[in-house]
């Protein structure tokens, strides 16, 4: 792919810049066009970054500059209206001794690895049956993907409403299979199971869909030959199908990661936390420090933490991604 | 099924096996079980929040509850129009997400022709550093957002309860920008030459030829613009503190305490309504470009 896009970069010029123009600085050597006139090459330069501006100016506004700047207001105290003051390694050891911290770490890893193994391997097995399945295709995939177009706010009110211990649907639901009741999102203990529920129902429509389009690229001569080779189902799931799709699980495990890592609607709407810190996720613990304590300088603190750890799980993908595309 | 279809699409488990007897009545079976527990499972929680904002309030909190509402009543979701000013905030969030959906599509498909089609300098660095942003977690960097929202730098103005908070930050979206560009490189050059040749402009052939070829990705970068504004919650919660001004996202949280039960999960229906109604609409668009999107990268 890549030799074929028409991107190719221009040899690092070996001339020093001798022309720049506002706003659009100029490389002189470009392969094929240098027998251009200077004006026209300059005019095309003017050209290619008036298209690129608007676009240009909110990557580096809305992405590049927060980035560089939670990592300089980590080491502030930082009030807005006022001039920040360097505080060194103060807002890092101040979040280190909050007894949330560790809560929120240890909720938020809790909660990604509840959510990688219910979340993951529900998906994998309703795609794999759904792909089986010859009638009706459309409507499981309509009706599997219905919860994640319901926006997250909604469906964490409407769990909220299913967790209520004395009407809500769960318990209802226990109640007619004559099994005890539950606090759910209400028990210091239940709550985080609670809220992994809530978000694999919303989101596992996304992952079954790519599962599905990855076991429609699974060629059915593979099937073939290890079922005469005597396979039974399952070891036909075991020697085919997961190698086959190998790739797609690891992307969507990452990414999962990723997102789950960063999860805060849940927590905030249904629980609020509690009971007992035991569902302060640590997006929630940056957003109590910013908008609660008003401590900004503690919120980036966490900020460049959760960055960087996400931030190596993402160049992982992203090295994977782009391994796969050549 | 005809023998065609069946060499078309071999899975798992044989047509053979699944011609025979056994394995018909199996195939029912397991159609069926999977049919029934997905409409309990994804279908039925729905259901329940329709026709819980149209039952009375005293049926609603009711053990056991009823199936079906004793008397169909709309109470609910008129009162949650008026009591939750929903035609405000709902305008609010149509607001929101059109101006980004505009801004990104306008300036993500001019940003994307140049770096694809214009070879500006220093294009490569330009783009490593929008897929570098691909990187970073976008909640992660909610704060230093909001402090730059809160005092842009130079110009040293606020957007905070301005529609321009959710607009421009929309733009900044590596994901969007990727597509636009790959599906732009797979555009021969010679096309867009010989639009040149015959006396268009750039723009011109931005307009003309490049964008009616773009028809399905501008679809799907659409439908995830308008989606992710939508359904975003942290983002609107931070920068709207103007109650006239929030997003229904924002408001039916902040209002979820103060009003009835019923009232509430009308308001529910109706936050999720244009969503549902959309994907019904576009499902098809949807569904196949998750599967694309997934496997080509």
């Amino acid at each position: 792919m890549e030799t074929a896009s028409p991107h190719t970069a221009p040899p690092r010029p070996t001339a020093p810049h001798t022309t720049r123009t506002a706003g659009a600085p100029v490389s002189l050597k470009t392969p094929g066009r240098s027998r251009r006139p200077l004006r026209r090459r300059l005019a095309d330069q003017a050209t290619a970054y008036a298209f690129l501006l608007g676009g240009l100016l909110c990557f580096a506004l809305f992405s590049w500059y927060p980035a560089l700047r939670s990592m300089v207001i980590a080491f502030q105290k930082y009030t807005p209206g006022a001039a920040p003051e360097w505080v060194g390694t103060a807002n890092f050891t101040r979040v280190f001794q909050d007894p949330e911290f560790g809560a929120a770490w240890r909720n938020t890893a809790t909660f990604t690895v509840l959510a990688l193994l219910i979340g993951f391997a529900v998906p994998f097995v309703l795609a794999l049956v759904i792909n089986e399945l010859r009638h009706a295709r459309a409507f499981f995939r309509v009706v599997v993907y219905l919860p994640v177009m319901i926006p997250p706010v909604v469906s964490s009110l409407l769990w909220k409403w299913f967790y209520d211990p004395g009407t809500g649907l769960a318990n209802e639901a226990l109640r007619l299979l004559h099994l005890p009741t539950s606090n759910w999102s209400n028990g210091a203990d239940t709550a985080l199971v609670s809220l992994v529920i809530v978000a694999t129902w919303a989101n596992l429509g996304g992952t079954v869909l790519i599962y599905l389009a990855a076991l429609q690229n699974i060629p059915g001569e593979l099937y073939e030959a290890a079922e005469l080779d005597g396979a039974s189902v399952w070891q036909r799931v075991r020697h085919v199908t997961v190698p086959q799709t190998r790739f797609v699980i690891l992307m969507l495990m990452l990414l999962q990661i990723i997102a789950t890592m960063q999860v805060f609607t849940e927590p905030f709407v249904i629980t609020g936390g509690g009971p007992e810190n035991s569902t302060v996720t640590v997006l929630y613990l940056i957003y109590k420090y910013a908008f609660l304590y008003n401590d900004f300088g503690g919120a980036c603190a966490l900020s460049v933490m959760l960055l960087l750890l996400l931030g190596a799980f993402s160049a992982l993908y992203l090295r994977l991604t782009r391994t796969d595309d050549r | 099924m005809t023998q065609a279809d069946q060499r078309a699409v071999r899975t798992l488990v044989s047509p053979l096996t699944l011609g025979s007897p056994r394995g018909k009545v199996l195939y029912w079976t397991v159609f069926t079980g999977v049919v029934l527990a997905f409409a309990l499972a994804f279908l039925f929680p729905v259901y329940w929040m329709v026709t819980g904002a149209m039952k009375s309030p005293d049926e609603l909190v009711r053990t056991p509850p009823t199936l079906v509402p004793e008397s169909w009543q709309l109470t609910g979701y008129t009162d949650a129009w008026e009591l939750m000013s929903l035609p405000r905030h709902l305008w609010n969030t149509v607001v929101q997400a059109s101006g980004a959906w505009l801004l990104q599509i306008v300036l993500c498909t001019a940003a994307a022709f140049a770096l694809s089609k214009l070879r500006p300098a220093f294009g490569k660095v330009i783009l490593g550093g929008i897929l570098a942003t691909l990187m970073v977690p976008v909640q992660a960097l909610v704060v230093p957002k909001y402090l730059t929202v809160a005092d842009l730098p130079l110009l040293h103005i606020s957007l905070l309860n301005d529609p321009l908070a959710v607009w421009l930050p929309a733009v900044a979206n590596a994901f969007n920008l990727y597509l636009l560009k790959r599906f732009f490189d797979q555009v021969p050059r010679d096309v867009l030459e010989a639009a040149e040749i015959d006396g268009a402009g750039k723009l011109r052939t931005l307009w003309s030829i490049l964008l009616p070829m773009s028809r399905p990705v501008l679809g799907v970068v659409s439908i995830f613009a308008l989606v992710a504004v939508w359904q975003d919650f942290l983002w609107p919660l931070m920068v709207f503190s103007d109650t006239g001004k929030q997003p229904i996202s924002v408001a039916l949280v902040q209002l979820s305490q103060n009003v009835p039960l019923t009232v509430l999960i009308g308001a529910m229906v109706i936050a999720a309504l244009p969503m549902i109604v959309m994907f019904l609409v576009f499902q098809r668009h949807i569904i196949a470009g998750i599967g694309a999107g997934s496997t080509k990268g």
